[in-house]
């Protein structure tokens, strides 16, 4: 399946991944090759096998559902590129 | 000193040769005299090893040492350090100082190793040369116009170069056994949900796992000793008592069955590289083991299968770099969307923005169930190749990777041709299982590696496998020259 430049922008815009329309053609043929490398998947039959989720099929292990976790939001916070009394700073969203 | 085993110096800490503050002044000496044409280190942690190794030296002078007490390493620097950067290889966290430790770092640290710096490494770990760091690419120090291997070159390189005994790195694809097989180092690969994951910044969460690299099998059970075990902060963490590794090294080999998978000497092998496994394989026959071909039916389709699955799950992890919480962040961002766009396009290299990119069209309705179900299924196919062989044979034994170490730029352009030298290392990750690569010779001057593949949680039977086999050749003690 060949992928153009119109497909490229639309799949960034779901990752909201900007890049550079110098880029696009470049990204355009390798996702091209990638996705026509990984078409050999079709040569197998597949019918009624199922999906492996985990190697060992292990199931998701449970806890009791009590607090372990104190707060470290001031910790983390260190590192944000802005922060206001706690919350974290973004482009005003609502006008 | 630089040529001693981990074992060996551990040893001599002990009997007050040296110090460890004198070991690690000499790791660090070493690192600033050869690391320039390297570029294996991203960040050094000179005061704080140094404060590491007096604190060691004073438990070794108390007779608490273990281990590992006072033994220089280097961290992949994928894994959280407290307080020193964490950049992933990217220049999204070129800015991250960790809040926390991961794990791994926690409980080497706990264990009196005395980390010497964070490691260069392919951006998120996506590469198989470490020509996608940010940080500039690793070179191999057996020639430095070839590639380390990746995504963990700089642990790899390091450990070759005898710039630090042992070091830490991770593998979704081949990321340890590849760049352990191009440097000539032993490297292994933990079982799924061996070693935890937790502050170990996550690519493939269905695939990745953390491991050691050393310069012996010896050295690598004594790093996944301290590695491995239960964590309750990872859910995929594997609740079952760790081995004791050292235990088995020194059974004999006698019996031992070794499969070798008829797809993995067949075409696109070197055969130079060929040649090398081969005449590893004769040693272990010299050993006792027999050895019986097999088949794995479904190894072609493990290179696809991966890279649907490992670019899908990349770019639903990648998807917390925002610009909001932590990371790189645009400046003067219009609205929340271009905050989004610019951050993530401006941090993410070419490497990762194309396995997001891919991953995101996995993803996305109504292609879904054509790329990342089929893969999971193709998955399931591969697992249950290997499940069949484990009924015949105890250990499957080939290649590492289909060539040498290759020219630096020479697979840059062709992401495929890339993801091909990784070959015969991705289906181990799709199945879960342990493997390791040992030094098994040179082609053309330049290490070959050996691949050891075991059964779920049977690492204690590789490395007894991998230490006979250093007890009868000593590809594993050879150093590259220029690092005197």
């Amino acid at each position: 399946m060949a992928l153009d430049a119109s497909d490229v922008e639309k799949i960034a815009h779901l990752a909201r991944l900007g890049i550079n329309a110098d880029d696009i053609p470049g990204y355009a043929r390798n996702l091209t090759d990638i996705l026509a490398f990984v078409e050999q998947l079709n040569s197998v039959d597949t019918s009624g096998v199922e999906p492996l989720a985990h190697p060992f099929e292990a199931a998701q292990r449970l806890r009791p559902d009590e607090v372990t976790e104190s707060n470290h939001r001031e910790q983390f916070q260190q590192v944000a590129p802005e922060t206001e009394s706690g919350l974290y700073l973004v482009p005003q969203v609502i006008e | 000193m630089y040529q001693k085993s981990l074992v060996e110096l551990a040893a001599d800490l002990q009997k007050g040769t040296y110090s460890s503050e004198e070991l690690t002044r000499a790791c660090l000496q070493r690192i600033s005299t050869h690391d320039e044409r390297l570029n294996s280190f991203v960040t050094v942690t000179g005061a704080q090893a140094l404060a590491a190794a007096q604190a060691a030296d004073a438990v070794i002078k108390a007779g608490n040492a273990g281990p590992l007490t006072g033994i220089p390493f280097a961290h992949k620097d994928i894994f959280c350090t407290s307080g020193v950067k964490t950049s992933c290889g990217s220049r999204m966290l070129d800015n991250f100082i960790a809040p926390y430790d991961a794990t791994v770092t926690e409980k080497l640290l706990e264990a009196g190793a005395v980390m010497i710096g964070k490691t260069n490494m392919d951006e998120f770990a996506m590469g198989s040369s470490n020509e996608t760091s940010f940080y500039g690419p690793v070179r191999n120090p057996w020639d430095e116009t070839t590639v380390p291997g990746g995504s963990s070159g700089g642990s790899a390189a390091a450990v070759a170069a005898r710039l630090v005994p042992v070091s830490t790195g991770t593998d979704t694809g081949g990321s340890i056994r590849q760049p352990a097989a191009l440097c000539g180092i032993t490297g292994l690969k933990p079982t799924y949900g061996r070693v935890s994951r937790y502050g170990m910044i996550a690519f493939a969460s269905s695939l990745d796992q953390g491991g050691p690299f050393a310069r012996s099998a010896e050295d690598a059970a004594v790093m996944l000793g301290a590695m491995a075990g239960f964590d309750a902060r990872d859910s995929t963490s594997v609740e079952r008592p760790v081995d004791d590794y050292l235990a088995q090294l020194n059974e004999p080999l006698q019996g031992l069955r070794i499969g070798l998978p008829k797809e993995y000497f067949g075409e696109g092998l070197d055969a130079g590289v060929g040649d090398a496994v081969a005449a590893a394989i004769e040693e272990f026959k010299k050993l006792g083991a027999t050895v019986t071909d097999i088949t794995l039916p479904n190894t072609h389709l493990s290179v696809p299968a991966y890279y649907v699955v490992a670019p899908a799950e990349c770019s639903s992890n990648l998807s917390r770099f925002d610009g909001v919480r932590f990371g790189h962040r645009a400046d003067n961002p219009q609205d929340l969307q271009d905050l989004y766009t610019r951050s993530r396009g401006e941090g993410f290299g070419d490497e990762v923005k194309r396995r997001i990119l891919v991953g995101t069209y996995a993803l996305s309705a109504g292609y879904y169930d054509a790329y990342y179900l089929k893969a999971q299924q193709a998955r399931h196919l591969i697992r249950d190749d290997f499940l069949q062989a484990f009924e015949q044979v105890d250990i499957i034994m080939g290649p590492t990777a289909p060539s040498v170490a290759f020219k630096l730029g020479a697979k840059a352009d062709d992401p495929v041709s890339m993801y091909l030298s990784d070959i015969y290392t991705i289906a181990v990750n799709l199945a879960g299982l342990p493997a390791m690569s040992v030094p098994a010779g040179f082609s053309n001057g330049l290490p070959v590696g050996l691949q050891m593949i075991g059964n779920y949680f049977d690492e204690a039977r590789l490395l007894n496998v991998g230490h006979q086999y250093q007890q009868v050749s000593d590809w594993h003690a050879r150093s590259p020259q220029g690092f005197e």
